[in-house]
């Protein structure tokens, strides 16, 4: 493992007390009667330590991937042969439409796209004002009830699902998109974020557009949502991504699949008997592609909005 | 009536929060007070809901399957923290430079973070299957006995950890990396004047530097790791021979395909004690350890 911590600065020595000591040396160089054929040595075996890793890191990190793919257009005697063939012949989409006979993967992806499209709407129209207000007003109690809102960021969602479902069970609401939505549209991380980026927005551009009569919607919408837009691009990508994804609430809050997403359906074709890998594989990718395909065109800004959660 | 509530500034931030702060309110605090209820009756979902007491408790605590589950959640826990951690850092300071290569590892890294668990986890019970798995195949192929990845009961759980490993190590590293950026320059710039070696430069001034990140990553990964659930039902549901049943999994399996819901409450409230207890012990222990220099 070549675990190269950050590259050394040349240090500037001039008038420093150790100056004479500091050299810029590489500390793993050992000063040998040829110092330049050992650091050339030194530094080809580093730089072919770097590409062996690297190569390893992307076996690593996209093999599995590749394996998903390549599995998805084999037969199904070449994803069983040993030893593994590592490439197919030809592209077919016989497992495809073998997993599409097998599940009916039509309505799940409907449903998917509406309880995603819900959430991310229905976050949107809740947090806004939320945020605005916990941003931008003076009112009682406003500390204690963004605690509480801080709070619930804490709760393990997993802990909840029980009396959730006895709610739903009571109030008729199992088996709807609309209870796989609700829960999700208050996030408190989101109403965190944007009220972050709200209480940057200087005083003097309100108070410029109170002086115009501008009602507080107006504000929302002239103002703050511009300057917003890229915390709410940042929340709309990780709300995307999580609802798309999830797979525990679509399972545990349905028990018919009226309402239930991919995440749910794929699986089953695991679960049948006798079923081909190469199969199972081809119905996977319609949960992997979407996510990644968007992966692949917002990689920057999805992954500075993850790292942007953890640095709080 | 609407209108004059938004016109009555007094009145406005709270007529802006009061949607968000109802569903807050319904979805995550109530429940939890009703979860408590629960779980001092007995109920298949249908029927009446007969009051118990503590029965589901000392059910619980008699019940000699449950001192497993509760190991076995801590033994992943413990299995699945240590390693993000140390892979994330270790994948964190081998990205920390400038370039296209390290932005395009950070990338490949980084990508299993976004694919849905439930499609990793079928990703993996293929390169897992004992017979005709890739690993098993590369395993035998250089001379090595096959492993029963998921089909041995002293595997399977170590399994799990692997994938949720592989999945989460990416994110962890980047955010361990920001912090290693943000770590100023002249401190590295000093301990060079001084010929620190690299090794007291990592211990001495970026360990302490991204001690905060580390200890707050810990956190979430410990809360997360009670909640490993997609892998679990996917790869295992909970065997071979309950060793990779977990608390998580039990509230589920009692309740959902047991039905019975006071017990599955009970298992739930002993969770969220456990969750809160090592928060608070954690908190205790580690924060005054944290710290810049």
């Amino acid at each position: 493992m070549t675990t190269t911590i950050a590259p050394p600065e040349p240090p500037t020595a001039s008038g420093s007390p150790h100056g004479a000591a500091a050299s810029p040396v590489p500390p793993t160089t050992p000063s040998t009667a040829a110092p330049n054929v050992v650091a050339l040595l030194a530094k080809v075996v580093r730089i072919l330590a770097r590409i062996i890793v690297s190569i390893l890191l992307v076996l690593v990190f996209a093999g599995p991937f590749y394996w998903m793919v390549l599995t998805a257009f084999q037969t199904a005697s070449e994803a069983l042969s040993i030893p593994p063939q590592f490439w197919v012949d030809a592209v077919r989409w016989d497992n495809f439409i073998a997993a599409f006979d097998r599940v009916n993967f039509g309505h799940f992806a409907l449903n998917s796209v509406i309880v995603t499209g819900g959430t991310l709407l229905g976050q949107f129209l809740i947090i806004v004002p939320a945020a605005y207000a916990f941003a931008r007003f003076q009112f009682k109690g406003r500390d204690v009830l963004f605690g509480v809102v801080l709070a619930t960021m804490m709760i393990p969602g997993q802990l909840i699902f029980l009396p959730v479902f006895a709610m739903y069970a009571k109030m008729g609401l199992l088996n709807t998109h609309l209870s796989l939505i609700l829960p999700f549209i208050a996030s408190g991380f989101g109403i965190f974020l944007l009220r972050q980026t709200f209480m940057r927005v200087p005083d003097s551009l309100i108070e410029a557009a109170r002086l115009d009569h501008a009602s507080e919607f107006t504000i929302i919408r002239r103002i703050m949502l511009p300057l917003a837009k890229p915390t709410i691009v940042t929340i709309g990508l990780i709300t995307f991504i999580g609802t798309w994804n999830n797979y525990f609430f679509p399972l545990v809050w349905t028990t018919t699949d009226a309402a239930r997403t991919l995440p749910v359906a794929v699986p089953r074709l695991e679960a049948l008997d006798e079923i081909a890998p190469t199969i199972v594989m081809a119905g996977n990718m319609l949960l992997v592609v979407p996510i990644l395909i968007v992966f692949l065109l917002a990689r920057r800004h999805i992954i500075s909005a993850f790292t942007y959660t953890g640095v709080k | 009536m609407k209108n004059a509530l938004l016109r009555d500034r007094r009145l406005l931030p709270y007529a802006l929060i009061a949607p968000a702060l109802v569903i807050l309110a319904v979805f995550y605090l109530y429940p939890i007070g009703y979860n408590a209820v629960l779980s001092v009756f007995s109920w298949d979902l249908r029927g009446p809901m007969k009051f118990v007491g503590f029965g589901n408790f000392a059910e619980l605590f008699t019940d000699p399957d449950f001192g497993k589950v509760i190991q076995n959640t801590l033994v992943y826990m413990g299995m699945e923290v240590s390693l993000v951690m140390i892979f994330g850092l270790i994948l964190a300071l081998f990205l920390n430079r400038q370039g296209w290569l390290s932005e395009f590892l950070q990338g490949v890294s980084f990508a299993p973070n976004v694919i849905a668990l439930v499609s990793v986890s079928l990703i993996f019970v293929w390169l897992m299957d004992d017979d005709i798995g890739l690993f098993n195949q590369i395993l035998s192929a250089v001379g090595l006995e096959p492993v029963g990845w998921l089909s041995d009961p002293q595997v399977a759980l170590f399994s799990l950890v692997l994938v949720s490993v592989w999945k989460s190590v990416g994110l962890n590293a980047l955010i361990i990396l920001s912090a290693l950026q943000s770590i100023p320059r002249y401190l590295f710039e000093a301990a060079d004047l001084d010929n620190a070696s690299a090794w007291t430069r990592f211990r001495r001034i970026t360990i302490p530097m991204i001690s905060p990140t580390l200890f707050f990553l810990v956190l979430v990964n410990v809360i997360g790791s009670f909640q490993a659930f997609d892998t679990i039902n996917v790869m295992t549901q909970g065997g071979p021979q309950s060793s990779t049943n977990t608390l998580i999994f039990s509230v589920y399996r009692e309740g959902f395909e047991y039905y019975r819901v006071g017990y599955a409450a009970a298992i739930a409230v002993v969770l969220m004690v456990l969750v809160g207890l090592i928060t608070v012990l954690y908190f205790r222990a580690f924060q005054k350890r944290v710290h810049y220099r």
